[in-house]
């Protein structure tokens, strides 16, 4: 990374930081939630863009960490336990999920865990004993931190956006290690990574473990942040969503997500008074853009400089 | 006994409609390699528009065949050049994102644009029902199954009897092999979205009037059908119908014996099930992997 | 790495012994035996169909042989995975371009190479080359490469992706390679310049190898020893110069 754009991005982090103390307490709570979900959507963005793995059920991991969450925080669990728990039991249900992956491909992977999807999301709503059913959790407590209590909007906000820093300094760790560099050509070539060595059997296993992990943790944050859950976040369209929004910022590029959450999870939610319209713009939208603009919005400097170079 | 039999006549039913929508899913995925997500969509579209001929005026048949005529122009040609055309060169998960999008946009310009509450429909059969010692079975039930074995009859002797059809499963069997031969490729691939699109007029005829038209109602029957190509398997014309058959009949059953709560989770398992054990199908022949 | 070692002295490095593969009534390979030895580079030529593909597919793996079996320093291989094969040392390229389209040439290098050290956790935590850099720099040279190793594989012109692919199976510095049609789509004023880099490849890591070629001056010139196989079987063997005269294998090429 060059110097201007290191600048360029520690300077929207502090703005980022900063905003929320001019918001009112609807404006903190939506940008916690786009930190919520740019968690789920930074994994979503290392299964399918960078090891190439297609999944349609990241909204259920969201799920899972959310609903465990709900129910340990109310039993008074420190959030310190919660989040790896969240991160484990979805990084083994991500490894699971992972197996009919090894058995199909693209189309076939995309409906095996959209199945995943609707198979959680009717457990959600019919074990009432566990989840509520369709009424929810409701009541659910903010954790407090070291003693510190995390019930303010701004204190969540920034425990929030710090985690998700967090979280994507690991990915980008990962994602330069060579474990990244397996994952890539997992995704470009499978049939050469398996005659040079690489165990694809593995990679793919761990490009939905990891991805899992990433929204089970984020899942922890959603119903410590919400307070109340109910299965309908976690319905299958949710995670066709995310995958759009990995899609349209531009699948396979770090900040990818970044670009896409705030176009599916932020400006909703801002345009919420004309929201139907907003979708189907948003919906023909995907479709203009895998026309024209297959690489997703990221890749429009890139576009623009072979446009320049072939001039 | 009588429940039993009730249930399974009026499984078969429901499965005969989501057959037709996984049928030409296979097609357009033999013939052209398309894989269409917005395949729900396509049955919801026909409904409304049967809704729109009805209150300018005409009667349910009439609305039907207008139905049917303008899904082959949007739903056939229109996909066609407009979304399948520019894609299909950049392979299937491009085209599988952008039909996706496609069935986010039409629901939500339909709810957003018309409405968003389930309208009711007329149901192209009598009501009622008649027993047969205490088998009662519904008229629409007996309706739904002949119109649907029509069509899916008429379509196999379309495609196995008539120089046109062996041409289009030519195309599907091997387009190299099939332009060697002199057949007109485009030609058939167009055919192909056709009749895909008049498969959706008919479900959406049959199903509406349990369905009800409703702006997410091919949320539903998409799935079913993409699941039950997959079970019976999808490089075979014969896997889509035993696939929805047996979804339909599968459901009827659990959603009595088991629990209703899980009939949504038939379809579901059996697929989980089929891709891990049969990843080619019930019927389908195993496609080679390329080296 | 050179032979198999000292666990295994007296063993026959790779030995093929009557491998057939039929599809229905054809048979592609019908009876193919023969033996390579530590350092040997073998060339097979044969014309179009006669069952040269499908015989490496049979020894990497990709398909199973109908009958007889491959030894690889005394163990036997037949029907091993391309995996499992790789971490016994065989590499191979293929007759089409295989590259990792979006990874840079470097990378595409580090890759091909990297899982070969320590173990899977360990490689979680190695530097971000996986200390693989200085190895693929100097291959990159090798193959004159530089001017473009920090560019995506794909964008490349196909002569530079065939050297990547060629220079990738040679990364993990293999005992054994199967290079299919090397020489195919290359610039022929290349030809003679990848034929010397594979001739130093062999001088500097030891290994041996087995071409399949259409370039009979590429495989002449290469090859100490040549096999010619017609319609699934070994015709004639021996080195270019006995096979080259065999009236049988011109009769084959120019006959018919």
């Amino acid at each position: 990374m060059n110097r201007t754009r290191t600048f360029g991005l520690v300077a929207a982090l502090i703005a980022f930081a900063v905003l929320p103390n001019f918001l009112k307490s609807y404006g903190v709570y939506l940008m916690t939630l786009f930190c919520v979900y740019l968690m789920a959507i930074f994994g979503l963005n290392l299964t399918v863009g960078y090891a190439g793995q297609m999944s349609l059920g990241q909204a259920a991991f969201l799920g899972i960490g959310a609903y465990q969450a709900a129910i340990f925080l109310k039993l008074g669990w420190p959030i310190f336990i919660v989040l790896p728990v969240a991160g484990i039991v979805c990084f083994i249900v991500g490894l699971i999920l992972g197996f009919p992956a090894l058995r199909v491909q693209h189309h076939y992977l995309a409906f095996a865990t959209l199945g995943f999807n609707i198979l959680v999301y009717l457990v959600m709503r019919n074990e009432e004993k566990v989840t509520g059913g369709t009424f929810g959790i409701p009541g659910i407590p903010r954790p407090s931190l070291f003693g510190y209590s995390l019930d303010g909007a701004l204190p969540f906000f920034y425990f929030t956006f710090l985690s998700v820093v967090v979280l994507a300094l690991f990915l980008w760790w990962l994602l330069r290690s060579p474990w990244g560099r397996a994952f890539a050509a997992l995704r470009d070539n499978p049939m050469r990574a398996t005659s040079l060595g690489i165990n694809i059997t593995a990679y793919t296993l761990l490009a939905f473990a990891i991805g899992a992990a990433c929204a089970g943790v984020g899942g922890v944050y959603y119903a410590a942040l919400v307070q109340f859950i109910e299965p309908a976040p976690f319905h299958f369209s949710a995670s066709l969503t995310m995958l759009l929004a990995v899609i349209v910022g531009g699948s396979g590029r770090f900040f990818g997500p970044v670009l896409g959450t705030i176009i599916v999870v932020l400006l909703p939610e801002w345009l919420r008074f004309m929201q139907n319209w907003y979708l189907a713009v948003f919906g023909f939208a995907v479709v203009a853009l895998m026309i024209w603009l297959p690489g997703g919005l990221l890749s429009i400097p890139e576009r623009l400089r072979w446009k320049g170079a072939a001039k | 006994m009588g429940d039993l039999i009730q249930l399974i006549v009026s499984g078969i039913a429901t499965g005969a409609i989501y057959a037709l929508a996984a049928l030409g899913f296979t097609l357009l995925w033999q013939a052209a390699g398309v894989i269409n997500f917005s395949q729900g969509e396509f049955v919801m579209l026909p409904a409304f528009a049967i809704l729109l001929f009805i209150a300018l005026g005409a009667p349910l048949w009439l609305a039907f065949l207008l139905a049917c005529v303008a899904a082959m122009l949007v739903l056939g040609i229109g996909f066609k050049w407009v979304i399948v055309d520019p894609l299909i060169r950049h392979g299937v998960i491009p085209l599988v994102i952008a039909t996706l999008g496609l069935s986010i946009g039409l629901k939500s310009t339909l709810k957003a644009g018309y409405s968003a509450e389930a309208h009711p429909f007329p149901s192209p059969f009598p009501g009622g029902q008649f027993s047969i010692a205490d088998v009662n079975i519904s008229y629409a039930d007996i309706g739904t199954l002949v119109v649907a074995g029509f069509v899916v009859i008429s379509l196999q002797l379309f495609l196995n009897r008539t120089v046109t059809g062996r041409a289009m499963q030519a195309v599907a069997q091997n387009t190299d092999a099939a332009k060697v031969l002199g057949i007109d490729v485009k030609r058939m691939v167009l055919y192909t979205f056709l009749i895909n699109a008049v498969l959706a007029a008919v479900a959406a005829l049959l199903v509406t009037p349990t369905y009800l038209a409703k702006f997410d109602m091919g949320d539903a029957i998409g799935q079913k059908a993409f699941f039950a190509a997959i079970i019976g398997g999808f490089n075979q014309t014969r896997g889509a119908l035993l696939g929805g058959v047996l979804i339909g009949v599968l459901e009827n059953l659990v959603g009595f014996y088991v629990s209703p709560a899980y009939k949504e989770g038939v379809a579901l398992i059996l697929f989980l099930v089929v891709i891990v054990f049969r990843p080619e199908g019930l019927l389908g022949r195993a496609e080679e992997r390329k080296v | 790495m050179e032979g198999c070692g000292e666990m295994t002295p007296t063993a026959r490095f790779l030995e093929v012994k009557d491998v057939r593969k039929a599809y229905g009534a054809i048979k592609a390979v019908d009876g193919v035996s023969f033996a390579v030895g530590p350092g040997e580079i073998v060339g097979v030529i044969g014309p179009n169909g006669s069952g040269k593909t499908t015989l490496f597919n049979s020894i990497l793996g990709q398909i199973k042989p109908s009958s007889g079996n491959v030894d690889f320093c005394g163990e036997e291989i037949t029907g091993m995975s391309p995996l499992q094969l790789s971490r016994r040392g065989v590499g191979r390229t293929f007759q089409t371009l295989q590259v990792f389209g979006k990874l840079s040439v470097r990378d595409n290098l580090i890759v091909a190479a990297q899982e070969f050290q320590g173990t899977m956790p360990a490689r979680l935590l190695a530097p971000p080359d996986a200390g693989l850099g200085q190895h693929a720099d100097e291959m990159i040279e090798f193959f004159g490469l530089r001017h473009v190793a920090q560019l995506p594989a794909g964008s490349l012109s196909y002569g530079q992706q065939k050297l990547i692919d060629i220079a990738m199976a040679f990364m993990p510095k293999p005992r054994l390679v199967l290079l299919d049609e090397p020489c195919a789509g290359v610039n022929p004023s290349l030809v003679d310049q990848l034929r010397a880099l594979l001739i130093d490849l062999n001088k500097a890591q030891g290994g041996s190898f087995v071409v399949i070629e259409h370039n009979m001056d590429f495989i002449m010139k290469l090859c100490p020893h040549v096999i010619c196989m017609v319609e699934g079987k070994v015709l004639a063997e021996g080195p270019p110069e006995t096979v080259q005269a065999n009236r049988q294998v011109l009769e084959a090429y120019l006959g018919n």
